[in-house]
C-alpha cells in the first residue's frame, strides 16, 4: 500500500503547518516583523518544557498551550522593553530570543535526566522531527490552523489596510488595537503548529522564507498569500519526506534547505528581470 | 446640520513627547466650508496637530470637537490624507485597491465592496486623473501619482472635513495643479479642509485661511490677516527674511 497510515498522518501534518505559516508569514514580512517570529519560536521552548514538567504528559494541547503562553509572553516583554527602556527593537528581540532559549535548554537538560522514559521525544523540538507526529498532534494542528486561516479570510480587508497603513486604518475607526493582538496571536499560533516538525531553532524560516519567495512572483497581496501558503506546504511536505528516508536526519534543516532553493530561484528571477 | 457650528473646535490642547511640549495650549475654531493652511517652521507641530485631532496621538490635555461633538462620535465625517512617505509603497497591491481602502470604514467587520463602493472608487480615480493607472501596482508610481492615489482614497471616504498632511511635498507641477483644483472643488461643495502646507508663496492663491503655528498658535484667520511681518517673525524668527510676504 502506497498511502500507509504514518505517511498519511505526517503528510497531512506537514501540509497544514506549511500552509498556515506560509500564509501568516506574509503579514510578518510586510509588517517588517521577520525577527519577531524567530524570537517567538525560541521563546516557546521553555513553555513546552514547563508544560511538560507540570503535567507529565506530552498531550499536544498541553504542549501547544505552554508554547503559546511562552511565545506570547516573549512578545509582551519585547514590546515592554521597546516602550519603557532605551533598547531598540533588534536588541530587544535578540535579548528575548537568547534568554528564553537559554532557559529552555536548561529545562530541557533537566527533563532529559529525569528517571522516566516518558520524556523521550521532547528533544526533537529543537530541530524538529515530522516523523514523531501522531494523529492527536495533527488534529490539534488542523483545528488551530483552520481557526487562524478562517479568521484571516473573514477579516482580510482589515488586516490588509492595517498592514499597509495603520494610522489610516485607525482614522477609519477600525479597531487597530484588536487587529494588532489578533494578527500577532495568529502568527504565534502558526509558529506553535510547526514547532514539533520544524523545531524552535529553524521555525522562523518557514514563516518568512515562503513570503519572501512569493513576493518576487506577484504584486497582489491575495496572490502572495496564496503562493506563500503553497510554497510553505510544498517545502514542509518534501522536507518531511526526505528526512524520513535517512535515519536520524531532523526535518527542520531539510525544510530550510528546500526553502532556500525556492527563495534563491525567486530572487534570481527578480534580479534578471531588474537588469533587463 | 447647523451651519454656525464650527467644523473643528480645539480647546486647550497640549501635547508632549517625553516632557517636551510639541503643542502648547492650542485653541482654535475653524468654521465650516473654509480651506485652511497649517503653516509654520519644521518641528512646529503641524503633523502632530492633525494626528491629535484624529485621535492618533494622545494629548496631555484638551478636547477636540468635530461638528459640535467629540471626535470619537464623528469619525465618519473626517477624511485623512497622511504623509505620502508614511507607508511602504512596495506593498503588494494596486492603485484601485488602495483607493478602495477609503471605503473600509463604512463596510463593518465582515463587509465586502459593493457596486456603489466600486463606482465611487472609479469616480475618485477620474477626479485625480488616475483612471488609466487603476490596475497598476503602486510601486510603479511617481511621487505625484502616489499623492493623487492618497487623495482619491480620502475622496471616497465621502467626508465633510478633510485633514491633509503635506500633500504638495515632492510632487510635480501637474499634480500640484490637480490637487489644488480638487481642494477648491471640495471647498465649493461646502467641505472644510485643513492642509499642512510649506510654501508661503502660494498661500494666498490656494487658501482662504491660515493657521500659523510654532508649538503655540501664533495666529489663525483669513490669510491676509494672518500673514503679517510681525506674525511671521513670531513663527519663524529670523528665518522669515527668506520669504517674501505676498502683497506686502
Amino acid at each position: 500500500m502506497i498511502l500507509d497510515y504514518t505517511l498519511l498522518i505526517v503528510g497531512s501534518g506537514a501540509l497544514i503547518l506549511g500552509t498556515v505559516s506560509g500564509a501568516l508569514g506574509c503579514f510578518a514580512l510586510l509588517r517588517k516583523q521577520s525577527l519577531l517570529g524567530d524570537a517567538i519560536s525560541h521563546a516557546a521552548l521553555p513553555g513546552l518544557c514547563i508544560a511538560f514538567l507540570l503535567t507529565w504528559t506530552k498531550s499536544p494541547w498541553v504542549l501547544a498551550l505552554g508554547a503559546l503562553l511562552a511565545g506570547w509572553l516573549g512578545v509582551l516583554i519585547v514590546s515592554g522593553l521597546r516602550r519603557f527602556t532605551p533598547l531598540k527593537d533588534d536588541a530587544a528581540l535578540g535579548f528575548i530570543l537568547s534568554v528564553f532559549f537559554g532557559l529552555g535548554m536548561v529545562l530541557m537538560s533537566i527533563i532529559q535526566r529525569l528517571p522516566t522514559s516518558n520524556q523521550s521525544g521532547l528533544g526533537t523540538y529543537l530541530f524538529g522531527s515530522a516523523a514523531t507526529m501522531l494523529r492527536s498532534d495533527v488534529i490539534m494542528m488542523a483545528i488551530l490552523g483552520s481557526a487562524v486561516l478562517g479568521l484571516l479570510i473573514l477579516l482580510w480587508q482589515h488586516f490588509k489596510v492595517f498592514t499597509f497603513d495603520p494610522a489610516f486604518a485607525k482614522s477609519l475607526g477600525l479597531k487597530t488595537a484588536i487587529l494588532e493582538i489578533l494578527l500577532t496571536g495568529m502568527i504565534v499560533i502558526a509558529i506553535v503548529i510547526g514547532l514539533q516538525s520544524v523545531g524552535v531553532v529553524l521555525m522562523s524560516a518557514l514563516l518568512v522564507a515562503p513570503a519572501a519567495a512569493a513576493r518576487q512572483w506577484t504584486h497582489r497581496l491575495g496572490m502572495m498569500v496564496f503562493l506563500a501558503a503553497g510554497i510553505g506546504a510544498f517545502s514542509a511536505l518534501s522536507g518531511a519526506w526526505i528526512s524520513s528516508l535517512i535515519p536520524k536526519l531532523p526535518t527542520g534543516p531539510v525544510i530550510v534547505l528546500v526553502l532556500s532553493a525556492i527563495v534563491l530561484v525567486s530572487l534570481l528571477k527578480q534580479m534578471r528581470k531588474g537588469n533587463s | 446640520m447647523n451651519a454656525q457650528i464650527p467644523a473643528i473646535a480645539v480647546h486647550d490642547l497640549t501635547l508632549a513627547y517625553q516632557d517636551k511640549a510639541v503643542l502648547w495650549d492650542i485653541d482654535i475654531e475653524i468654521p465650516q466650508g473654509v480651506l485652511v493652511a497649517i503653516v509654520g517652521p519644521n518641528g512646529a507641530g503641524k503633523t502632530t496637530l492633525l494626528k491629535a485631532i484624529l485621535g492618533l496621538l494622545k494629548p496631555a490635555s484638551g478636547q477636540v470637537q468635530v461638528m459640535g461633538l467629540p471626535y470619537k462620535q464623528q469619525r465618519h465625517v473626517v477624511g485623512y490624507v497622511p504623509q505620502r512617505t508614511s507607508v511602504d509603497w512596495d506593498f503588494p497591491t494596486t492603485v484601485r485597491d488602495v483607493v478602495m481602502m477609503g471605503r473600509y470604514g463604512q463596510m463593518g467587520w465582515f463587509g465586502r465592496p459593493s457596486a456603489d463602493d466600486k463606482s465611487r472608487v472609479d469616480a475618485a480615480l477620474e477626479q485625480v486623473n488616475m483612471t488609466e493607472f487603476a490596475d497598476r501596482h503602486i510601486s510603479a508610481l511617481s511621487g505625484g501619482q502616489q499623492q493623487r492615489v492618497f487623495l482619491a482614497r480620502a475622496l471616497v471616504q465621502d467626508a465633510m472635513i478633510y485633514l491633509m498632511d503635506e500633500p504638495f511635498v515632492g510632487v510635480d507641477v501637474a499634480t500640484e495643479k490637480a490637487i489644488v483644483s480638487v481642494l477648491q472643488d471640495l471647498r465649493k461643495a461646502g467641505k472644510t479642509l485643513l492642509v499642512v502646507h510649506h510654501d508661503l508663496q502660494t498661500l494666498t492663491s490656494y487658501f482662504d485661511w491660515a493657521l500659523l503655528l510654532n508649538v503655540r498658535q501664533i495666529a489663525v484667520g483669513p490669510v491676509q490677516e494672518v500673514i503679517t511681518d510681525e506674525n511671521l517673525r513670531a513663527a519663524y524668527g529670523g528665518r522669515s527674511a527668506f520669504f517674501e510676504v505676498p502683497g506686502a
